[in-house]
């Protein structure tokens, strides 16, 4: 990796004089992280000088350098990024952060650090493209969030971005400049959790990986790039395979985390640094690769610094006491230091999730799984069960002889690891699934998992917190189709048909809905039939209907009730509704209605529906 | 440490409790609705069952939601939870209503079935009927387009509406409801007709002599 990392050619080369105290600062960190640490008021951090403390080597040359507390020399156990919980995973040298280790560290370690400059529109483009509904590639497309004075453009495709839209401008000025944009909402959570999948994914590279910011990950690649050949074959490998899941990316690897994040975003094509290249090449990026927010960089850029070297230049007491009270992000010196090694950022790599599969290989061919099954679903609920994990989703696959493989899938309503009632889902499924010539193995994976809290909701446990319910469900849709058992959840709707909504089933805890009997029917029919009327004045009550063939006369009615049409969600013309309760001589009441009145300039002459059925 | 919940009654059990005079708890009812297109048999049957914090499942065949219309929650009673089933085959209705009838997370299992399908024959109630009894959940089978054939549901109705009460407040509007119920086969109570009306809480059952007909005819008129 030395051969490639030459010294770029800068187009404005810096000065000799930030190298030089970038060289300076590099020999003589010691008093001024010192400083630091006693202006933060990081006292425990002090340790006292031994004598068997190793002095840097070039530190007796800068006997003109100034402590104010007067404690050169060793510098230990700095505390880095207090923001960071240290839970999970650490990586490999975490913690080595000590003044004496920090050359060897910053040697072995390697960071590579993965950008994903148009995370969020490409992920959208991915999805259109899902649905067939793609727009074409020279269409300008942004994505939008709500911002403090209306919407504000999130991310934009290429198109939009040559037509002059920028991100963090109002949608309106980009209308303006490009009137024929099509935005779309932003989906930011969702963003996040499939960036959260994507770190998992990128497990395949190295064991550490996180999410860095809210576009990029963070891979600690410290001793796995030779399986990959070496590192720059290992960027090609992630770069390629992020592309072939729809994903561009910009990758760097170096010795810290700051350093690749900076090489990533600002530096060139797959980049690569060694710990000997490091000052010199992180000196000529500007001070924005510092992952500093915009205003820090507005004011380092009032002040003069541009260029991370001109920032090395100035001596650290002075920016210490002026950014003594600032957070990391608005600290370039701190920046500095995890950029260059000084204070160690370990990569706070999540656990994996837990996966959970069984498999029987059977001695020969067999045709029919069902008898394999309640052993499969025993151990697996075992493997469930001995990690407080209940399956959402259950995977049965078998291998057939040819090669083929059949899968069966069923969803749970209620995490479970209860092995009848897994085995029992299976009932009628497996009927159609297609052996072929035998197969010889079966596998039983829980591709989805919970972890189950168990709560005692009575003391003598006759309650069981709604798990026979959740049984039940998934035995009405495993057998009828989960589309086919919904419950009836309460809508925010005065049009009739709208005011209630069929959700799935094993969704829990419902609103509590309005009682209006009497005033709504017991039954509705969907979609209304239609009648035809008899009235005495147009826009007065039916006298007689027929419906069904049968006529009915109207003895007592109640109405009208007007029902306006919602012009934010219906079609434009929607007719407004007089709803009439009424009762026939054969004494059933109906609710009928009249689909607009004669003379609103939305039709012909209304028209009048039977839309429910009273007690 | 968990409690075994109670064990389902023995065949035994259930023997015994039927020489007895009256049944405890749940049991199977059936009702027929004359007129396909009435609400008073679904109405009368709700108007029976406890509403809770336990979800009712309703099952409804193809046919009856297409004639007699989808449940609608703002005129339910306040606070029921329902899960419905649409189920396409009566075999399967069965097959719903019987998982239902297992369990006790259910305050009771409606089903709607049209017609006289030959899946629902006497061994077919008579299951129901057990299971809701060894469960204590109670079932009511709404009938429509139907004949009383052979069934071995503990109560049979025949419910239809009357016309109703009149309004205090609208001389010219329906009222509150009154259902003709016919209870033409019970197997543990002497059968009989009723005018019942429902006030919202509890159901009145009267003999239908003393109702206030000039009421209803001087509103016809």
């Amino acid at each position: 990796m030395t051969r490639e990392d030459k010294l770029p050619v800068l187009a404005h080369p810096p000065t000799d004089a930030p190298r030089q105290s970038l060289q300076k600062h590099s020999t003589n960190p010691d008093q001024l992280a010192t400083a630091i640490a006693a202006l933060r008021q990081a006292v425990q951090a002090e340790v006292p000088p031994s004598p068997a403390a190793v002095a840097p080597q070039h530190s007796a040359s800068d006997t003109d350098s100034y402590s104010p507390i007067g404690t050169p020399g060793v510098w230990t156990a700095s505390r880095p990024n207090k923001d960071q919980k240290q839970v999970g995973r650490v990586g490999a040298a975490a913690g080595a952060v000590t003044r004496t280790g920090r050359i060897t560290n910053t040697q072995n370690k390697r960071i590579t650090s993965v950008y994903l400059p148009r995370f969020a529109i490409e992920r959208w483009e991915r999805w259109m493209r899902r649905t067939h509904s793609e727009p074409p590639p020279e269409a300008p497309v942004a994505l939008a969030i709500d911002g403090g004075h209306g919407p504000v453009v999130y991310a934009t495709n290429l198109a939009a971005e040559a037509a002059g839209v920028q991100a963090g401008s109002r949608v309106v000025d980009m209308r303006a400049i490009c009137p024929d944009l099509q935005i779309e909402y932003a989906d930011v959570s969702g963003d996040a959790a499939a960036l959260g999948r994507i770190v998992l994914w990128a497990r395949r590279w190295c064991p550490w990986t996180a999410i860095d910011g809210r576009d990029g990950l963070v891979l600690d690649t410290s001793g796995s790039d030779h399986l990959w050949g070496a590192e720059a074959a290992m960027l090609r490998d992630i770069e390629g395979r992020l592309s072939q899941i729809g994903f561009s990316s910009r990758l760097a690897t170096a010795p810290t985390h700051g350093a690749a994040w900076a090489l990533a975003r600002i530096g060139g094509v797959r980049e690569t640094c060694s710990a000997d290249m490091l000052p010199a090449r992180m000196g000529a990026l500007p001070v924005r690769a510092l992952r500093i927010d915009g205003d820090t960089a507005l004011l380092l850029r009032r002040l003069g610094i541009k260029a991370v070297g001109d920032l090395a230049a100035v001596p650290r007491i002075s920016l210490a006491r002026r950014f003594s009270r600032a957070g990391l992000d608005q600290n370039p010196l701190m920046r500095l230091d995890q950029m260059m090694g000084d204070v160690g950022e370990p990569i706070n790599a999540a656990e994996d999730p837990p996966r959970f599969a069984v498999q029987s290989n059977l001695p020969e061919p067999v045709q029919d799984p069902i008898p394999y099954l309640p052993e499969l679903c025993h151990a697996l609920c075992a493997d469930l069960a001995a990690q407080n994990f209940g399956a959402r989703r259950l995977c049965l696959s078998i291998y057939r002889t040819d090669g083929e493989v059949r899968h069966v899938t069923l969803n749970i309503a209620k995490a479970s690891h209860d092995a009848q009632h897994l085995c029992r889902l299976f009932d009628g499924k497996l009927d159609h699934i297609d052996p072929g010539f035998g197969f010889d193995l079966i596998t039983l994976t829980a591709p989805t998992s919970e972890s189950l809290t168990r709560i005692q909701t009575r003391l003598d446990q006759t309650s069981s917190d709604g798990a026979a319910l959740a049984q039940l469900i998934d035995r009405l849709g495993a057998r009828l189709g989960a589309h086919k058992v919904r419950q009836l959840a309460p809508h925010a709707s005065h049009i009739p048909e709208r005011a209630v909504k069929h959700i799935a089933a094993s969704t829990s805890a419902t609103s509590i809905h309005t009682d209006f009997r009497g005033k709504r029917p017991v039954k509705l029919l969907f979609p209304p039939e239609e009648i035809h009327v008899l009235y005495q004045v147009p826009e007065g009550p039916p006298a007689q209907f027929s419906w069904r063939k049968q006529t009915h006369k109207i003895i007592r009615y109640n109405g009208p009730e007007r029902i306006a049409p919602e012009w934010w969600a219906d079609m434009p013309g929607t007719r407004l509704r007089d709803y009439y309760k009424v009762e026939v001589r054969t004494a059933q009441r109906y609710w009928l209605y009249r689909d607009g009145v004669l003379g609103d300039t939305r039709g012909a002459t209304p028209r009048w529906f039977v839309h429910g059925v009273f007690a | 440490m968990q409690c075994a919940p109670p064990p389902p009654k023995s065949n035994t059990n259930l023997l015994r409790n039927r020489a007895q005079a009256a049944p405890e708890g749940a049991t199977l009812a059936e009702v027929f609705s004359p007129c396909a297109s009435d609400g008073a048999a679904i109405s009368f049957a709700l108007a029976h069952i406890q509403v809770g914090d336990k979800p009712l499942l309703w099952v409804q065949d193809r046919v009856s939601r297409l004639e007699s219309g989808a449940p609608y929650l703002p005129g339910l009673p306040a606070g029921l939870h329902v899960i419905t089933v649409e189920v396409s085959k009566a075999s399967d209705l069965l097959w719903t209503m019987e998982e239902g009838l297992r369990c006790p997370d259910l305050c009771g299992v409606l089903g709607e079935v049209w017609g006289d399908p030959p899946t629902l024959d006497f061994t077919a109630s008579k299951r129901l009927a057990l299971r809701a009894e060894a469960h204590n959940v109670p079932a009511w089978l709404i009938r429509r387009g139907a004949h009383a054939n052979l069934s071995a549901a503990r109560l049979r109705w025949r419910v239809s509406s009357l016309p109703a009460q009149a309004d205090p407040f609208d001389r010219h509007a329906p009222g509150s409801p009154l259902w003709q119920a016919d209870l033409f086969r019970a197997r543990f109570r002497t059968p009989g007709e009723w005018v019942v009306s429902h006030d919202g809480e509890k159901l009145h059952f009267d003999h239908g002599v003393n109702r206030d007909i000039p009421a209803v005819a001087q509103a016809i008129m």
